[in-house]
């Protein structure tokens, strides 16, 4: 029973039938091990400002620079190796998105499930909320949180977690309901079993899937919106720069020629945006029965 | 006979729809003895299933237990505290839902959901739990049940998962199980297997069964004694082999003489005329009355309970016994 047909090989065997999909789950990881081990594979540490000369900035791809060493992406206006920005950029991205995407993934799973588990007025008040919370863009509700939290990264992640807890809540809500009408749980519910268990190894379990679905399109999503808010000027300091504001640092020099700022951090953006969605989907499909082969 | 273990008196559950009150069960009686099983018989929407989930106290709004008293071991259950009522529940009684695939959870092993079973009452350690898990699952007629406990449910066939609704059912030991169609989804050979393992288990363990179902061929293969459902009333109660011989309600006569196993080959199955009249709008007297051959002008009366020895009926004219059917 248990050798060769465990839920996760069969999985991985579905998944492995999606050629685009590996390709972008390689990429995935790939991205994130550079992220990882940014310091390791940058030739410079761009947050060291005495590594950085202005003497090189804004210069083109495949440029010497002082440090002695071939700038492959070029330089931004403050002298920094791109390349080695873009590493240390996509950390600083990935670890926001994977931050807020997972407290988001907790928060909302958890209101979720008790709105659906004690329902009543208790749920009546947590899914109004969340209506209400979802009738606003994502974009919006970030931008005012920031402009009243100011500047940071648990500041940024609090406002991304504030705008997109609603989609797991409704999420979670839906899954949780339509479990909680079926007899295993009136069965449970009906029996001496505490509440925290019956909503832990019953429920949960059962609303996994399409939170799975959920939480990487809001990872890839908590990514973009990090980087608008960055490109906006109210994501993290100058001084670390994450991808949206290489590309917001880049912009103004877009029409003079020097494209390089703003273009391949744009592209490692759409990259790791694209993979990750990529992998959503097949991750989605492979959940969903209706479109199971 | 011994003190009954369960003692139904005069119960009756309830509807307040908006449409108006629906008298689902109105004034069932019936005692259980221990490793009795009793037969609940009754067309769809009889209320055998209202007065099964009403001994549970499972009733949710708009239903309520209006009257009547669930006697189990000597304690009333139906002005117990919810608390009380859900630590007796799955210990004391417990219930096997018709459908087995919504009774297990699908992500959580059979071994992992029958600890939560076990632990809802009890505090035992893992080990110990397995065993009894595995010991159960064996009883029930489940092989190699040690391996079976890592399976899921979506590994077992549905005959096989009623199976350990049934194991699980049987957890704590309990005094009463009511089942519920255990058996409508079932193959007809598993359904025989499961009722002869059922059988068996009652009269091993002592526990009493209240077997619901329509089916009234099924339910007297197994059951001690029969109670025939209509309307929310039992008609007709006795002992099975009695009752199958010797009906006097004019409804158990019509639903015996529609068991295809009565009729003869090509002829047409005896049906009983007309349909289960509305809840909400009976036909005063006897509800039975309006598809009934041997209806009178007496029967607009509520027709009392006539009690015979070890059965009982309830119609002013009974099969068998002052009149012969009118030719």
């Amino acid at each position: 029973m248990s050798d060769q047909s465990t839920p996760l090989r069969r999985f991985w065997a579905e998944f492995r039938e999606n050629k685009v999909a590996v390709v972008a789950l390689v990429v995935m990881v790939l991205m994130g091990l550079l992220a990882l081990f940014a310091s390791v594979v940058s030739p410079q540490n761009p947050y060291d400002l005495a590594n950085l000369s202005l003497m090189d900035s804004r210069r083109p791809p495949g440029f010497v620079g002082s440090g002695g060493y071939t700038h492959l992406l070029g330089t931004d206006p403050q002298g920094r190796d791109l390349l080695s920005a873009i590493f240390y950029g996509l950390r600083i991205s990935i670890q926001i998105g994977l931050a807020a995407g997972f407290v988001s993934l907790t928060i909302g799973t958890f209101l979720g499930i008790l709105a659906a588990y004690l329902g009543g007025r208790i749920e009546t008040l947590i899914m109004r909320m969340v209506d209400l919370q979802l009738s606003f863009p994502a974009i919006l509700l970030a931008l005012v949180i920031v402009a009243m939290l100011g500047q940071g990264k648990a500041q940024l992640i609090g406002a991304l977690v504030a705008a997109q807890y609603a989609y797991f809540a409704r999420t979670a809500y839906g899954a949780a309901k339509a479990e909680r009408g079926k007899d295993y749980i009136e069965a449970a519910v009906a029996t001496p079993l505490s509440t925290r268990l019956v909503m832990l190894r019953h429920l949960l379990p059962n609303c996994t899937p399409p939170l799975i679905v959920v939480a990487t399109v809001q990872i890839a999503n908590s990514i973009s919106l990090e980087a608008t808010l960055s490109f906006l000027g109210l994501g993290l300091p100058v001084t670390e720069p994450s991808l949206g504001m290489l590309i917001s640092n880049g912009f103004p020099y877009m029409m003079s020629g020097r494209y390089w700022i703003s273009v391949y951090p744009g592209v490692a953006l759409i990259i790791l945006i694209v993979a990750i969605n990529i992998v959503g989907d097949q991750v989605r499909d492979q959940f969903n029965p209706r479109l199971r082969r | 006979m011994t003190d009954p273990v369960l003692s139904v008196r005069d119960l009756r559950t309830h509807f307040f729809t908006r449409a108006g009150v629906v008298k689902a069960v109105d004034g069932v009686s019936f005692d259980l003895a221990a490793g009795e099983i009793l037969g609940l018989v009754g067309e769809s929407g009889s209320g055998k299933t209202v007065t099964g989930f009403s001994i549970l106290g499972l009733i949710d709004a708009p239903g309520r237990i209006v009257e009547g008293s669930v006697m189990l071991n000597g304690t009333e259950l139906t002005s117990l505290p919810e608390a009380q009522l859900r630590a007796r529940r799955g210990r004391d009684i417990s219930m096997v839902f018709q459908d087995p695939i919504a009774t297990l959870n699908p992500m959580l092993t059979i071994g992992q959901q029958m600890r939560l079973a076990i632990n809802a009452h009890e505090k035992l350690g893992r080990r110990a739990a397995e065993a009894r898990a595995a010991e159960l699952l064996t009883q029930v007629g489940i092989p190699s049940a040690e391996a079976r406990l890592r399976s899921y449910p979506h590994e077992f066939s549905g005959g096989m998962r009623q199976r350990v609704a049934i194991a699980i059912a049987l957890l704590h030991r309990p005094s009463v199980i009511v089942a519920d169609e255990p058996t409508t989804a079932l193959d007809v050979s598993i359904q025989a297997q499961i009722l002869y393992q059922m059988r068996d288990l009652a009269a091993q363990t002592g526990t009493a069964l209240i077997w619901i179902s329509h089916d009234l061929a099924v339910v007297s293969s197994l059951a001690t004694r029969l109670a025939v459902m209509y309307a929310g009333r039992i008609v007709e109660q006795g002992p099975t082999a009695t009752l199958l011989r010797d009906p006097r309600h004019p409804y158990t006569a019509g639903l015996i003489a529609s068991l295809p196993a009565t009729s003869k080959p090509g002829e047409p199955l005896a049906q009983i005329p007309g349909t289960t009249p509305s809840l909400l709008s009976l036909p005063p007297g006897c509800p039975f009355a309006p598809r009934c051959a041997r209806q009178t002008p007496a029967c607009t009366e509520e027709p009392a309970l006539t009690i015979e020895a070890d059965r009982g009926w309830r119609c002013f004219h009974p099969v068998g016994q002052m009149h012969e059917e009118p030719a």
